[in-house]
């Protein structure tokens, strides 16, 4: 057993230990309990911050749930081998550096771990900067009016006598200027304030649902009988939801009406009979059970043990659900990265697409990728019945290379790839 | 000669502050506080330099600069963009256009008269 294994399961010793639930030790540390179970499974590295961020939740030196502090370093330090694009026999040599420069080998870890924190903010800044209109607007109001004092205070602050006409004026503009920003600023604040606050820790009603799902790790033990009574939806949304939004309750009410259809047909106790017989095979378990590949594609992403992700497009290639997946990050805002097999499904009606991806610059953490199009009823005759494409990401087999990796990405803007004939806009990561 | 400036500018206060910098070291400014006509009055007045804003009511900068750019005895004029939004794209949609100096907001006053007059030394008497 490997030293990221033993650490996995002694988080996991310790939490069952202390009664703490898996998706409340994962919201304490700031990460999704899919990928705390991941972990807890020794089918991640741990390493680095989140290492302490668990050792802290759980009130116990990090050296309880490593053998040491170098198991830390070596995770940081292969993953900044992968970045590198090093060779394998080249990575290999990660203990060996550290061994020989341990001041070195560290210097690089907490590089490493800055870049990655720096990486996801930038994602999520440039993200929300190009698609959140009153945020771009506030901004540039607050930069306009900063320039404005900036350049005025400059010439009062300047050498040389200036004639009391301007002294007058400048004194004018510098104080209404100097309003007007304190009054931007608390505008701003107070939306920016209001985005994080707890009812709606998201921006869009979407990442309301979004949470609300996460909270429960997208999933409704509730749900997986059959015969259920059409009011359980009512009552759920009634008793849990009351805090969320009006329109954030609406798209939560189409969502766990499609998780409650989905186990009507499909328990998953059933679909885990399945997968133990059958393998973890969408296309065969959907032959299986007489049901669609994406329906399937649906529940496998509601089993926790499988610590998948889920996105589902419209046909306009709009992402309308989102079940995260570390490693694999959806936009919130700006537009997807058209590469994704989620695409190329909705362009082929009734086929199933299967591909390794990972995403560049993201330590290149794989996935496979099954997507599939999710064909409505028609109501009316020439009209385009709706179609969902369906994609779920689950996490590749460590150390599997028999599937060749499709590099994709987020989206342009944060994307790396220059040379892309897929590319939309210019990429910012320079 | 006196040297003469076209400010595109909608913010008045910085207009203002921009007028009165480059009015001390003898310029000629003469501003519009939108983007509607822009374009029209540059290629009628031929001035030694523009300074642009981006968002302006009526045309942005960008839409200005091509304009401009579109016309053959405006292709070498300096042109020098002033504008809040920093982001890489902005400036490189704005050098695509043509644009010769490129500032974001807030910038320091000798910063900008540094670009003014190095865009238009030899140019100007």
């Amino acid at each position: 057993m490997t030293r990221e294994s033993e650490t996995g399961s002694r988080i996991r010793e310790r939490r069952v230990m202390q009664g703490v639930k898996q998706a409340d030790l994962a919201r304490a540390i700031g990460i999704s309990a899919s990928y705390l179970n991941l972990i807890e499974h020794n089918r991640r590295k741990i390493g680095g911050k989140l290492l302490l961020g668990i050792a802290a939740a759980l009130e116990v030196e990090p050296q309880a749930l490593t053998e040491g502090a170098e198991a830390a370093l070596l995770g940081a330090l292969g993953e900044a081998a992968v970045n590198a694009a090093m060779s394998e026999h080249d990575a290999q040599h990660a203990e060996a550096f550290a061994s020989r420069f341990p001041q070195w080998a560290e210097a690089l870890a907490v590089s490493q771990r800055r870049i990655a924190v720096l990486e996801r903010t930038v994602e999520s800044l440039s993200d929300r900067m190009a698609h959140d209109p009153y945020l771009a607007d506030s901004m540039h109001e607050l930069l306009s009016t900063a320039a404005a004092v900036r350049s005025t205070a400059e010439i009062l602050a300047g050498e040389g006598a200036l004639e009391q006409e301007w002294q007058d004026r400048f004194h004018a503009n510098l104080d209404a200027d100097s309003r007007r920003l304190a009054q931007s600023a608390q505008v701003l604040v107070g939306y920016l304030e209001q985005s994080k606050g707890a009812a709606a820790a998201g921006l869009s009603p979407q990442n309301e649902v979004e949470a609300f799902l996460a909270d429960r790790d997208f999933h409704f033990p509730q749900f997986e009988k059959q015969n259920l009574p059409t009011t359980l939806v009512d009552g759920l949304i009634k008793q849990e939801a009351a805090s969320l939004s009006d329109a954030a309750r609406f798209t939560l009410r189409r969502v766990l009406e499609q998780v409650r259809g989905d186990a009507g047909v499909l328990l998953l106790a059933d679909l885990q009979t399945g997968i133990n017989e059958e393998g973890l095979q969408p296309v065969l378990l959907a032959r299986r059970f007489s049901v669609p590949v994406a329906l399937v594609l649906r529940r496998l992403a509601a089993l926790p043990a499988l610590g998948a992700g889920l996105v589902v497009c419209d046909r306009s290639g709009t992402v309308i659900f989102r079940k995260s997946v570390d490693g694999f990050s959806v936009p919130r805002f700006d537009s997807c990265c058209p590469l994704w097999p989620l695409f190329a499904a909705l362009a082929a009606p009734g086929a199933v697409l299967r591909e390794r991806v990972g995403q560049l610059g993201r330590a290149q953490v794989q996935f496979d990728a099954f997507a599939t199009t999710d064909l409505g009823v028609a109501h009316e005759y020439n009209t385009p019945v709706p179609a969902h494409g369906v994609m779920l990401l689950l996490p590749a087999p460590a150390g599997d290379v028999r599937m060749e990796v499709r590099a994709v990405g987020a989206t342009c803007r944060i994307c790396p790839q220059e040379k892309c004939h897929a590319r939309r806009e210019p990429s910012i990561m320079g | 000669m006196t040297k003469h400036v076209v400010l595109v500018e909608d913010e008045a206060n910085i207009a203002e502050a921009i007028r009165f910098l480059l009015g001390r070291e003898g310029w000629r400014v003469e501003t519009l506080a939108n983007g509607h006509n822009a374009a029209g009055v540059i290629r009628a007045a031929k001035p030694d330099l523009v300074i642009l804003d981006v968002m302006l009511p009526g045309k942005t900068g960008f839409e200005i600069l091509a304009e401009l750019r579109s016309d053959a005895s405006l292709a070498g004029m300096p042109v020098l963009m002033l504008t809040a939004r920093g982001q890489a794209r902005d400036r490189e949609m704005a050098l695509k256009a043509g644009v010769s100096r490129f500032m974001t907001k807030p910038f320091a006053n000798e910063e900008m008269m540094s670009a003014v007059r190095e865009l238009t030394a030899g140019r100007v008497s």
